[in-house]
């Protein structure tokens, strides 16, 4: 039973792009990169509801086309997937490393 | 029978083989097969295009090797070929399948309206012809060069030049193309011989040719007797090395010989010790697919410096526009693009591009002697301003508590107006660009193959420009250096030197010879202290 509960588990989030380029190439290579290493379905949006995007799918990424100073909402199903949200909102609040 | 075609040489050196014709995405439609059988093809060449781009990323170093990592991660990822399969499914061809569904991804980019994802749509096309001509071609590495082999296509994009396997020997042939272009310069940065312009009969070109990068001419079917004077020509500069020291005239005079550099990987197999420093980073080449990405330029800029040991390193802030458009950041269409928006007026009206690089720059001059360069600068004011961003960026670093030194500021003489008035700016170098300062000082552009000629550097009223320039800084007591093609000839060199230049720098693959002409020129005790 608990095992169910744990993989049913939902988590979401919301960060600000605050990056200059957006989700250009790099920062959607990383962020891909980094949702690959979970087990959680993880998507993303720039509305609270939708429409989703998988996050493990740079093509995907890359056509939302988000730039600076839009909200990134992402959420995730899974056992990993508070630990997914987390890492991916730090991902986007420390401007993807890129500064 | 012999046949010649007259071009403008945009690389030097003398190349011989045979023409090997660069048709892209030009291979044999697919013929109908099942679609398990297509479906299967797609893929095989999907990963023979990732393992090619894998191998090619791992000669490659810092921003050059991130571009293709992003196509790699994009070749990874199974929605690129989504549509694709449906349409496979649906019986179509692999190959016109997936001309299908990467127009889509295409158009997606094209129509975007920030600037800066409407560049990704060359990456997408690039990774489009790539698999499309896996798909097409007989198997092998597709845009690799046979040995020795002569490039003829109509015109050469740099990522193109970037993916060839070029062998000690290879030579290039353009229809179209300028001798000032991003190819041009990585072509002499690697030493292949390049002649451009000869027009449409380039795709008449077949079997063995004579690539003459010296005097800019094609030979087709070379006679016996052309082929033994090419062998008898003068050695390759490249060949003649006479090791390290300082480059001292034959009557003893101290020449700094410095290099002009475009990317990384121009100064591999290179050691610092043959030069006195790197004399120009042409920065929209080194870093023009990071415009916006701070750290990566930094990176760039510290490999640099790394490489050079102590030595200096100019930094030329990003030159774009005239004969170098820059996807996202110059503007198309002007009327006179040599007399428009570029160099440093660009980065004033773009100060967003241009803070970035000033922060990268900034920090990494706490790494090492950094010089900042500005490019086309025509009014005192345009210095002022300059300064004022990086004043004010400085400010900013220093509330972060960010690591940083400011550099000093010099800038480019090319504009003939600013060349005759150089102690008006509040500048603390110079360096002279020869190619610019010619075609206005003569009024022929370069890229011009009628009156291209007209520019000629060894002018006597551009020689008296310069001259002039030479004494104004050295009243002023401020370094002033010489970067262009002018001192790659001897002649030119010779009468350079004559008139004071005292440092010069070129394209490493002229460095040798820059080195062994110095030696064998006398400049005279005229002016010297």
């Amino acid at each position: 039973m608990r095992q169910e509960a744990a993989l049913l588990r939902e988590a979401r989030d919301s960060a600000e792009l605050t990056n200059a380029v957006g989700l250009h190439a790099r920062p959607s290579v990383k962020l891909t990169q980094l949702a690959k290493g979970f087990g959680a379905r993880i998507e993303v949006s720039t509305s609270a509801d939708g429409p989703w995007t998988d996050a493990k799918s740079l093509v995907k990424i890359m056509r939302i086309k988000a730039v600076q100073g839009e909200t990134l909402f992402v959420r995730a199903h899974g056992a990993d997937a508070v630990m997914a949200v987390n890492a991916v909102t730090d991902l986007i609040r420390r401007n993807f490393g890129e500064d | 029978m012999e046949r010649r075609l007259e071009g403008l040489s945009a690389s030097p050196g003398i190349a011989v083989g045979m023409i090997q014709p660069l048709l892209l995405a030009e291979g044999q439609p697919r013929k109908d097969a099942p679609a398990c059988e297509e479906r299967e093809a797609l893929h095989a060449a999907i990963a023979r295009v990732k393992a090619d781009l894998t191998r090619l990323s791992g000669r490659l170093s810092g921003i050059e090797a991130g571009i293709l990592g992003f196509q790699i991660a994009l070749l990874e990822d199974p929605e690129l070929v989504h549509h694709a399969e449906t349409r496979i499914a649906d019986g179509l061809p692999a190959d016109q399948a997936w001309i299908e569904g990467m127009a889509r991804e295409i158009l997606h980019y094209r129509d975007a309206p920030d600037l800066h994802f409407r560049a990704r749509a060359d990456d997408l096309a690039d990774l489009r012809d790539a698999v499309l001509q896996a798909l097409r071609a007989e198997p092998g590495p597709p845009l690799a060069l046979k040995a020795g082999g002569i490039l003829a296509a109509e015109d050469l994009t740099p990522s193109l030049f970037l993916r060839m396997d070029w062998q000690q020997g290879s030579g290039i042939v353009l229809g179209g193309g300028s001798m000032a272009s991003h190819v041009a310069i990585l072509a002499r940065a690697r030493g292949i011989p390049m002649v451009v312009g000869v027009g449409k009969v380039w795709a008449d070109l077949s079997g063995p040719v004579l690539v003459d990068g010296d005097a800019g001419i094609v030979v087709a079917a070379p006679s016996a007797v052309r082929l033994a004077q090419a062998k008898a020509s003068p050695v390759p500069a490249a060949t003649v090395d006479d090791g390290s020291g300082p480059t001292l005239t034959r009557d003893g005079h101290r020449i700094a010989v410095e290099l002009n550099v475009a990317a990384l990987s121009d100064l591999d197999g290179l050691s610092p010790e043959l030069c006195d420093g790197i004399g120009l980073v042409r920065t929209e080449f080194l870093i023009e697919h990071a415009l916006y990405d701070e750290d990566a330029q930094f990176e760039a800029y510290a490999q640099l410096l790394h490489w050079a040991e102590g030595r200096p390193v100019t930094l030329r802030t990003i030159d774009a526009g005239g004969d170098k458009p820059l996807a996202g950041y110059s503007i198309e269409g002007e009327r006179h693009p040599f007399l428009g928006l570029r160099g440093l007026r660009l980065s004033l009206a773009r100060p967003d591009v241009f803070r970035i690089q000033l922060r990268a720059i900034l920090r990494a001059a706490a790494w090492g002697p950094v010089r900042l360069l500005l490019p086309m600068v025509t009014a005192p004011a345009e210095v002022a301003a300059a300064r004022a961003h990086v004043a004010e960026v400085a400010a900013a670093l220093a509330g972060e508590g960010t690591r940083f030194v400011v550099p000093p500021i010099g800038m480019m003489l090319e504009v003939p107006a600013a060349a005759m008035a150089p102690g008006q700016f509040a500048v603390d170098f110079y360096s002279i660009g020869t190619n610019d300062l010619a075609q206005f000082a003569c009024a022929a552009a370069r890229d011009d193959l009628h009156v291209s000629t007209l520019a000629d550097p060894r002018h006597p009223g551009l020689l008296a420009m310069i001259e002039h320039a030479i004494r104004e800084a050295q009243a002023l007591r401020r370094p002033l250096s010489l970067c262009g093609d002018a001192a790659t000839d001897r002649a030119t060199l010779e009468a350079l030197l004559a008139i004071g230049i005292e440092s010069v720098s070129v394209a490493p693959v002229f460095l040798p010879r820059l080195r062994s002409d110095i030696r064998q020129i006398d400049c005279g005790m005229r002016d010297r202290p």
